[in-house]
């Protein structure tokens, strides 16, 4: 069994519980340990891309220190994914930073981004293999059309995120596949929900995720598919439409027969 | 046109304005375009030109979503979402001039509403 560090991030604790228990279950039933570092803090939902912002990626940092001597880190939530990446990289690359952090923290000898970060789609894909998964699956999703939903943070910026093509990512739809569905491509699949700007203008919320599932929905999608909270809430809340949305965990576990045991 | 003001945002963005050909292919792919005063090309070139002020008091400073589809996508790669995120900084780093004050904060929860959501929006409003 390999063993990763996992980071759940503030929402996966409380709103995005599920999110996190199929992701847990899941991958230990395909022989990934995931050990959560004590005494983690939130990562602060938007990296700041400011050159003087330092106190801002403190936290980010502190949680790839605590996987530095493990196989890699893994998040679930595209936010913290895209915060903790693009953290690691601008520090392996910019030293200034890398010495403000070291003064900050007062640590020993500098953080220069030696921990690999790996997003749970990464690790479904370059360390259980699409095709070792699909061999585990036991109810496969048949006939179903699924839209794999990859919204701003999962792909970009593509410089340091390094998951996929921005424009024309493959890494859901063959999770997708995997599972036994037919994956649904669609205009608005790595276009923004809206985010945060729900909490004031819901007017611009509305806009963008009605765009979002208008657009799956006219390709012909039976439900569509996640990895962020927020995402899920603007899908479901701000748009207006019907179709299911789902956490890729949630299908993930369901695929692999898990799911009554979570909910028991 | 306040010379140390454009030098500051110039070091905060990290970007060269100047090296904007006026493609527009920023503002083109902007998910928050019509609700914005400024657009992102239009950042790009108040900053070249000095001409801060407006953007400083603009609401278009608080519509940016940082999804960062104007990064990824600019030609000449330089990244307009960094030029408005150092702009709106320059406004929010003034005494009294957070944009999301936490008083404000539980009118707009619901039960559903995600942590993420108002961490982010702390982040990005506030200094």
């Amino acid at each position: 069994m390999q063993t990763f560090t996992y980071y759940p991030g503030c929402t996966l604790r409380t709103k995005a519980k599920d999110l996190d228990a199929y992701a847990r279950s899941s991958a230990e039933a395909l022989g990934i340990q995931l050990v959560e570092p004590d005494n983690w803090q939130c990562c602060g939902g938007a990296y700041t891309t400011a050159t003087n912002e330092v106190a801002t990626k403190l936290s980010a940092v502190r949680t790839l220190m605590a996987a530095k001597d493990s196989e890699g880190l893994v998040t679930v939530c595209s936010a913290c994914h895209n915060v903790i990446k693009q953290t690691n990289y601008d520090i392996s690359r910019n030293e200034d930073m890398a010495d403000k952090v070291k003064q900050y923290l007062g640590l020993e000898e500098a953080y220069t981004g030696e921990t690999n970060v790996y997003h749970y789609l990464e690790l479904l894909r370059d360390v259980v293999g699409f095709d070792n998964l699909k061999s585990k699956i036991v109810n496969p999703f048949k006939g179903k059309k699924i839209a794999a939903y990859y919204g701003c943070l999962l792909l970009r910026p593509s410089k340091a995120l390094a998951m996929d093509d921005p424009e024309n990512p493959t890494i859901m739809e063959d999770f997708i596949k995997a599972i036994g569905g037919t994956p649904v491509i669609y205009a608005q699949r790595n276009e923004c929900c809206g985010g945060y700007i729900t909490m004031e203008d819901k007017t611009q919320a509305e806009k963008r995720s009605s765009a979002v599932m208008d657009s799956a929905q006219s390709m012909g999608a039976d439900m569509i598919i996640t990895a962020c909270p927020l995402c899920l809430y603007n899908l479901k809340k701000n748009s207006g439409s019907d179709m299911p949305v789902y956490y890729f965990t949630e299908l993930l576990a369901e695929a692999l027969g898990l799911k009554e045991d979570i909910n028991e | 046109m306040n010379k140390n003001q454009k030098d500051w945002i110039d070091i905060t963005s990290g970007v060269n304005v100047r090296k904007c050909m006026r493609c527009g292919k920023c503002s083109a792919t902007c998910p928050s375009y019509d609700e914005m005063e400024y657009h992102p090309h239009q950042f790009v070139y108040m900053v070249e030109k000095g001409n801060i002020e407006s953007l400083l008091n603009s609401k278009s400073l608080y519509k940016c979503l940082t999804c960062f589809a104007c990064v990824e996508r600019c030609p000449r790669g330089v990244e307009p979402a960094k030029v408005v995120e150092a702009v709106r900084l320059t406004a929010v780093r003034k005494q009294g001039n957070n944009h999301l004050i936490p008083d404000q904060i539980p009118e707009m929860l619901d039960e559903e509403l995600p942590q993420q959501a108002i961490v982010t929006a702390f982040r990005k409003y506030t200094k």
